[in-house]
């Protein structure tokens, strides 16, 4: 069956994708996640998705609207939650609940909800085009071209930022730099997964690694191997039942976190016996 | 002041900082020393911990002048308080002590051999060495600071900054981080702590700085004994 499927370009170009913005959210993920900036992943794909709208109802390039816009957004959330004094996960549910708003009256007074719309919400992973996969595979090599090569200055402003100011990293860099990245991948992400689900691409991968690991580094290998493997696996899944793609994948995540929660159980369990 | 002859490293000159755009200490000249044990005292939002950050250039001077004479910001080993992100965060003894070398390296993107032989270096020097493979969330507040230490030697072997080392430890955790700044201090290493353990300061430290957003007392710990605001303080 596997030969079958792979006998088919969309089907190829639909994994290649995939995957590469699999590992893209894991990696990133793991810095947004640990630094308690979750919501932020959402935030952006929400909106993402306003832009997308105003993008098609105006028949302008979705891409070239939407990224822009996303990636002021997540600067614009981030400053937020580095200021204490303002409640970050407020704004960015002010933020994103009002690009939906937006997004959705822009929709309903021109085209109606089409299925142009209705693909950026919950993907489209097989009508991805040439121009869309070699735009995520350039994507996918800068985000892990920048992992391999500043992996320590990542985890030392993840883990401790006043450390890191204080010996000489530029914090306020790497926050830009993550930033534009998430941004980057939200963006992409949504052509593959859909709008509604692409944070918990961000999100998952990283929690269900943390379940058994414990550094770092064996932390992120872990997110973007189970982020790639919960993928693939869903992709087939969703084939061999005739279920939706992007909602299968995340239902993957889903076993995959609880399977990994039972793993560290048990160790945590072994070692009080033992 | 000057003390047998040996330079400062750091003048403080009428220095005033601000926090979140509100002065928080202002009126601070104090010199700093090669081998000083010096505790910033005074009552919570004092400035104490923004006066820090103003010495490490983290804080921006509102007015005045810090002056570093063969010593950089950089070369500063830095103890902040603890985040509570750091509380769960997955990362190994090793890695986090390791992270302390990130500014020698420069835009090399892996640590050398020498890099690596100064964090075992200063793992076992703390005394933590059987925990080098262990997850930094699961140490108990002592050992997680152990790490932090060692961290901070990593980035400077001549001065380290503390930021309330010993809050939320128990008293028999607190004498033992109060060792080992002792035992590093007379190694050589200058140490300035900021603390509002007063009676621990008087104890351990050489010097003490008593910030109430203006600098009201700076000498020694047993002039400060004697102080009209020592003895207040050190009554409470």
């Amino acid at each position: 069956m596997i030969m079958d499927l792979l006998s088919y370009e969309f089907i190829r170009r639909a994994l290649f994708v995939g995957v590469l913005v699999a590992v893209c959210s894991a990696l990133l993920g793991v810095s947004l996640v640990l630094r308690r900036y979750s919501m932020i992943g959402d935030g952006l794909s929400h909106v993402g998705f306003g832009a997308m709208s105003v993008a098609l109802a105006m028949n302008v390039a979705p891409l070239a609207v939407s990224i822009p816009v996303v990636i002021l957004a997540a600067f614009l959330m981030l400053r937020i939650s580095e200021n204490s004094k303002i409640k970050g996960d407020a704004v960015i549910a002010l933020i994103s609940s009002s690009s939906i708003a937006l997004g959705v009256i822009v929709t309903s007074l021109t085209s109606g909800l089409n299925v142009d719309v209705y693909s950026y919400m919950f993907g489209s992973i097989y009508s991805i085009s040439k121009d869309d996969a070699w735009i995520a595979g350039g994507l996918a090599c800068v985000v892990i071209i920048i992992w391999v090569l500043f992996f320590d200055k990542i985890f030392a402003v993840t883990f401790d930022e006043s450390f890191a100011s204080a010996t000489g990293t530029k914090s306020g860099v790497w926050n830009t730099v993550i930033a534009l990245l998430t941004a980057i991948t939200v963006v992409v992400g949504m052509r593959v997964i859909g709008t509604l689900l692409i944070s918990s691409l961000i999100i998952f991968p990283v929690l269900t690694s943390m379940q058994v690991f414990k550094s770092y580094k064996s932390v992120t290998i872990s997110a973007a191997c189970v982020s790639v493997a919960a993928f693939v696996i869903g992709v087939a899944v969703s084939f061999a039942f005739s279920t939706p793609t992007a909602a299968t994948v995340v239902v993957t995540n889903l076993v995959c976190f609880g399977l990994f929660c039972l793993i560290g159980g048990i160790r945590k369990g072994s070692r009080k016996n033992g | 002041m000057t003390e047998k002859g040996s330079k400062p490293l750091i003048k403080c000159r009428d220095v005033a900082i601000a926090y979140d755009k509100l002065l928080a200490a202002e009126g601070i000249t104090f010199d700093v020393f090669e081998g000083d044990y010096i505790c910033i005292t005074g009552e919570n939002g004092s400035g104490k911990s923004t006066l820090l950050k103003g010495i490490l250039g983290l804080n921006p001077l509102k007015s005045g002048k810090i002056d570093y004479f063969g010593i950089s910001k950089r070369e500063i080993g830095y103890l902040p308080q603890q985040t509570s992100i750091q509380r769960d965060f997955p990362a190994s003894v090793y890695e986090v002590v390791i992270s302390g070398c990130l500014g020698k390296r420069g835009i090399r993107p892996y640590y050398n051999k020498k890099e690596r032989q100064l964090a075992d270096y200063n793992i076992e020097r703390l005394g933590i060495a059987d925990l080098k493979k262990r997850s930094y969330r699961e140490l108990s507040g002592g050992q997680q600071q152990r790490v932090m230490f060692a961290r901070a030697l990593c980035a400077s072997e001549r001065m380290i900054l503390l930021d309330e080392p010993i809050t939320g430890l128990d008293p028999m955790v607190t004498a033992e981080l109060y060792s080992i700044i002792r035992q590093l201090n007379n190694d050589g290493v200058t140490v300035i702590m900021v603390s509002h353990d007063a009676s621990g300061a008087i104890r351990e430290a050489k010097k003490i700085l008593h910030l109430d957003t203006t600098m009201k007392f700076f000498g020694t710990a047993e002039e400060y004994i004697q102080s009209d605001i020592g003895k207040r303080f050190l009554s409470r």
